[in-house]
């Protein structure tokens, strides 16, 4: 008897039809500030939501489409004011009382309380009007805003619906079940949850998920090896690179996240920096070749271990809809950088770079102390413009020294840190890109746009921003990136992988670049007795 | 004899720290992006950090920074302890009640944060090897205390001695009387005020230096290499080097130190 085909067999049969039980095993970096999940503002209170919330529609971190989940459908009109669900029949909370249009007009009227301050509700808050919310029937619900909302679907994605009726009922695969601040967060399955598996049977797959809170990483990797916990949700690449030689199985590389890594040189009209200074940092040729001398590559290759890729613009490729794919990096090019800076005046004598008035060429770059990745990234470009005759002293402030500094006192000279796109659609960076924004961090909060290619954004992201058609959207975003890239307000450097690390017990796992990376499928994952098999 | 064996391994690190300057070509922050992390070998006798530096000529350069500046600050603060110990130990009265007043508060005060606030203030272009000499001078500033209070004793005991009333009474000058008559009976308490002080800023600027607040890249300084024990899974042998250094030399300081340097 061939016994190995009988256990493959039954191995296949038990991935095949979908293994129950078990416990998920992984940490968090500190408490969940809250549980309300109209409150969320933190990740870790953010991974309590996605594993108990029920939502409208959800976005899949992989194909990164919308997927109907509590609405079989929906239709936005009204321009974009108005979006109307059609909802799901078979749905239950979880203390077993039925789901219906009533609490999702119960949730949104919460969530849009100005007293409750959500910061979930500020996207939708296009204007100072309370949303009309209408139900016409137990399972429909017509949801019209004051204003257009770009993006409006999305937005649905981060609202779990709660209960009119009570206030610890769940639509999420999971249910709160235990909570020792400090120690840990025990989720169970949710029994009445709607979804079902290919076989008809009711999911999640996993009885219970133990959230560790642990706010060391080092003990988080060693828990990891002993098998106290199955997954890490981010690895840095020092520890993805020990792990991959110990076992390759065990980590997962998902390519370019929505983390990017930059520098900008400080613009702002009211800095107290000398005149020739914000001359040069104000000079597109100047910013283009200081690009131009920093080698991208090396610092994937040096800094991340080959687990990052030189950026392309302001939008990582992971953002596969928005991302203007006929952009592509700035190349490493001394010669074009030298030649673009005596174009404008600046001429070398000896290995020092000087301008038309004789200034030696230097600045300051500040970045966040404590980060190693950003320190070494500092050391290579301070390297790097060494080259082309620049001095780059590097300064590595505490972080609220740096924060006061970029917003207080603009006492800095140029800037290295990164960048989180937690959402995909560009109507979530207006923040940064409109030039009368706060966080359009080179020159913030302008009173009237300080360029003409600034301006030329501002029309553009307004456009956009009001446009219902995708397709219309896109080509006026692209515009932007490609604004971006030639004006280079933000020197992009890289765009780091997204790497994790996953028990070989787990199954199901489909590792993502989006957040939840690891778990975003948190329904289907399984976790085996046996190491056997592949995921 | 243990003293004998203290000066002997501060000599060798200062003469080697001193020597790797006269190497023709070498740099402390020369990246060989092709030989990130490689292992000690005869071009990189203790191998190179994640940017392809060599970590021996690191190590030596902040040997040379150490050892030198902090003995410089050393020195200011003993300079300080005199002044004010001195002073507050010979006059008396309402001047050592407000010294000694002044010394307890230095003495309560979070000299780290102090030292984090000053170092914020600084502006962001001044050089590395610029905001290390400012560190070290901000840690003698705020050093001068404690040896403060041992001089002042040390004036005190000799204040109303036999020797000291007989200058006076020959009409010796005050200020002759502590310069020339007190001051050299203190001396083996200021040496040992001197050379407890230096590792005690050694390893100030350590912890500095690892929670990244030291001398900013790409300068090397003993706390700087010390950060990357702070990944003690990522940890191989040569990155214990630092460490070594470090207390190696605080012991032979203690071993040099007069009656063992029991402050450190």
């Amino acid at each position: 008897m061939n016994y190995k085909s009988i256990g493959l067999g039954l191995l296949c049969a038990a991935v095949s039809f979908g293994q129950f039980g078990g416990e998920l095993r992984f940490c968090l970096r500190a408490d969940p500030k809250t549980f309300d999940p109209l409150l969320v503002d933190d990740d870790n209170s953010e991974a309590v939501r996605y594993l108990t919330g029920g939502v409208l529609l959800h976005v899949n971190r992989v194909s990164q489409e919308f997927t109907p989940e509590l609405a079989a459908s929906w239709k936005v009109d009204l321009q974009g004011r108005r979006i109307t669900f059609q909802l799901r029949h078979d749905v239950a909370f979880s203390d077993g009382t039925a789901f219906s249009s009533a609490d999702v007009a119960y949730t949104i009227t919460k969530l849009m309380d100005p007293k409750l301050h959500s910061p979930t509700a500020d996207p939708f808050r296009s204007s100072n009007d309370m949303p009309q919310i209408a139900t016409t029937a137990p399972d429909t619900v017509a949801i019209t805003f004051g204003a257009p909302v770009s993006g409006l679907e999305r937005l649905f994605d981060q609202v779990a619906i709660i209960s009119s009726h009570s206030p610890k009922a769940v639509l999420g695969p999971f249910l709160v079940a235990d909570y020792k601040p400090g120690v840990e967060v025990l989720l169970s399955r949710n029994p009445h949850y709607w979804k079902k598996d290919s076989a008809g049977r009711r999911l999640p797959y996993l009885d219970r998920i133990h959230l560790q809170i642990q706010e060391n990483r080092d003990m988080e990797l060693v828990k990891f090896r002993r098998g106290e916990v199955d997954l890490i949700n981010s690895l840095d690449p020092e520890v993805f690179e020990q792990l991959s030689h110990q076992s390759p199985s065990m980590v997962a590389d998902a390519g370019a996240s929505l983390e990017s890594e930059m520098m900008w040189f400080n613009q702002a009209a009211k800095s107290p920096l000398p005149a020739y200074k914000k001359a040069w940092f104000a000079n597109q040729q100047f910013r283009r070749a200081v690009s131009e001398a920093i080698h991208r590559e090396d610092i994937a290759k040096v800094v991340y271990k080959g687990h990052a890729k030189p950026s392309e613009g302001p939008i990582s490729p992971a953002n596969k809809f928005w991302v203007n794919a006929a952009l592509k990096p700035h190349p490493y090019d001394i010669a074009s950088a030298l030649h673009r800076l005596e174009q404008e005046g600046f001429h070398r004598r000896g290995n020092v770079l000087y301008d038309r008035d004789g200034h030696a060429v230097e600045f300051s770059l500040a970045t966040n102390a404590g980060n190693r990745s950003r320190e070494q990234m500092a050391a290579m470009i301070q390297q790097d413009l060494q080259a082309i005759g620049i001095k780059v002293t590097v300064a590595a402030l505490d972080f609220p020294s740096l924060i006061e500094r970029m917003t207080q006192s603009f006492r800095y000279e140029a800037c290295l840190l990164g960048l989180t796109n937690l959402d995909l659609d560009p109507s979530a960076q207006m923040n940064v890109w409109l030039s009368s924004a706060e966080n359009h961090q080179w020159n913030p909060s302008e009173p009237t746009p300080a360029t003409p290619w600034e301006a030329q954004i501002d029309r553009l992201m307004r456009a956009q921003a009001s446009e219902l058609n995708a397709a219309k959207r896109k080509q006026l975003f692209d515009q932007v990136q490609q604004i971006v890239w030639e004006q280079e307000p933000f020197l992009y450097l890289v765009d780091k992988n997204s790497l994790m690390a996953f028990s070989p017990l787990l199954r199901n796992v489909a590792p993502s670049a989006i957040q939840p990376r690891s778990y975003w499928n948190i329904d289907l994952l399984q976790k085996s007795t046996t190491l056997a098999g592949s995921r | 004899m243990k003293s004998v064996f203290g000066w002997m391994v501060l000599g060798l690190l200062l003469v080697l720290s001193l020597g790797s300057v006269l190497v023709p070509g070498a740099s402390y922050a020369a990246q060989n992006r092709e030989f990130t992390n490689a292992a000690p070998s005869l071009r990189f006798l203790l191998g190179t950090d994640d940017l392809g530096r060599d970590r021996l000529l690191r190590l030596l350069c902040a040997t040379r920074i150490s050892l030198l500046l902090a003995a410089a600050a050393a020195l200011g603060t003993l300079l300080l302890a005199i002044l004010a110990g001195g002073a507050a130990g010979y006059l008396g009265g309402w001047f050592d009640r407000s010294m000694m007043r002044a010394i307890d508060l230095m003495l309560s005060l979070p000299w780290l944060f102090l030292l984090i606030a000053a170092r914020a203030l600084l502006p962001l272009n001044v050089s590395p090897q610029i905001s290390l000499i400012v560190t070290y001078f901000l840690l003698a500033l705020l050093g001068w205390a404690a040896p403060a209070r041992v001089v002042r004793a040390g004036v005190r005991s000799f204040r109303n001695s036999d020797f000291v009333l007989q200058a006076r009474a020959l009409g010796c000058p005050e200020v002759r009387v502590l310069w020339r008559h007190i001051l050299p009976n203190l001396r083996p308490v200021l040496l040992a005020q001197f050379w407890t002080s230096i590792p005690i800023f050694i390893l100030a600027e350590a912890n500095l230096g690892f929670l990244g607040l030291s001398a900013s890249e790409p300068f090397p300084t003993w706390g700087n290499l010390l950060r990357e024990l702070q990944s003690p899974l990522m940890l191989r042998p040569e990155s214990f080097a630092p460490v070594v250094a470090v207390v190696l030399t605080v012991l032979c300081f203690k071993l040099i130190t007069p009656w063992g340097g029991s402050q450190v």
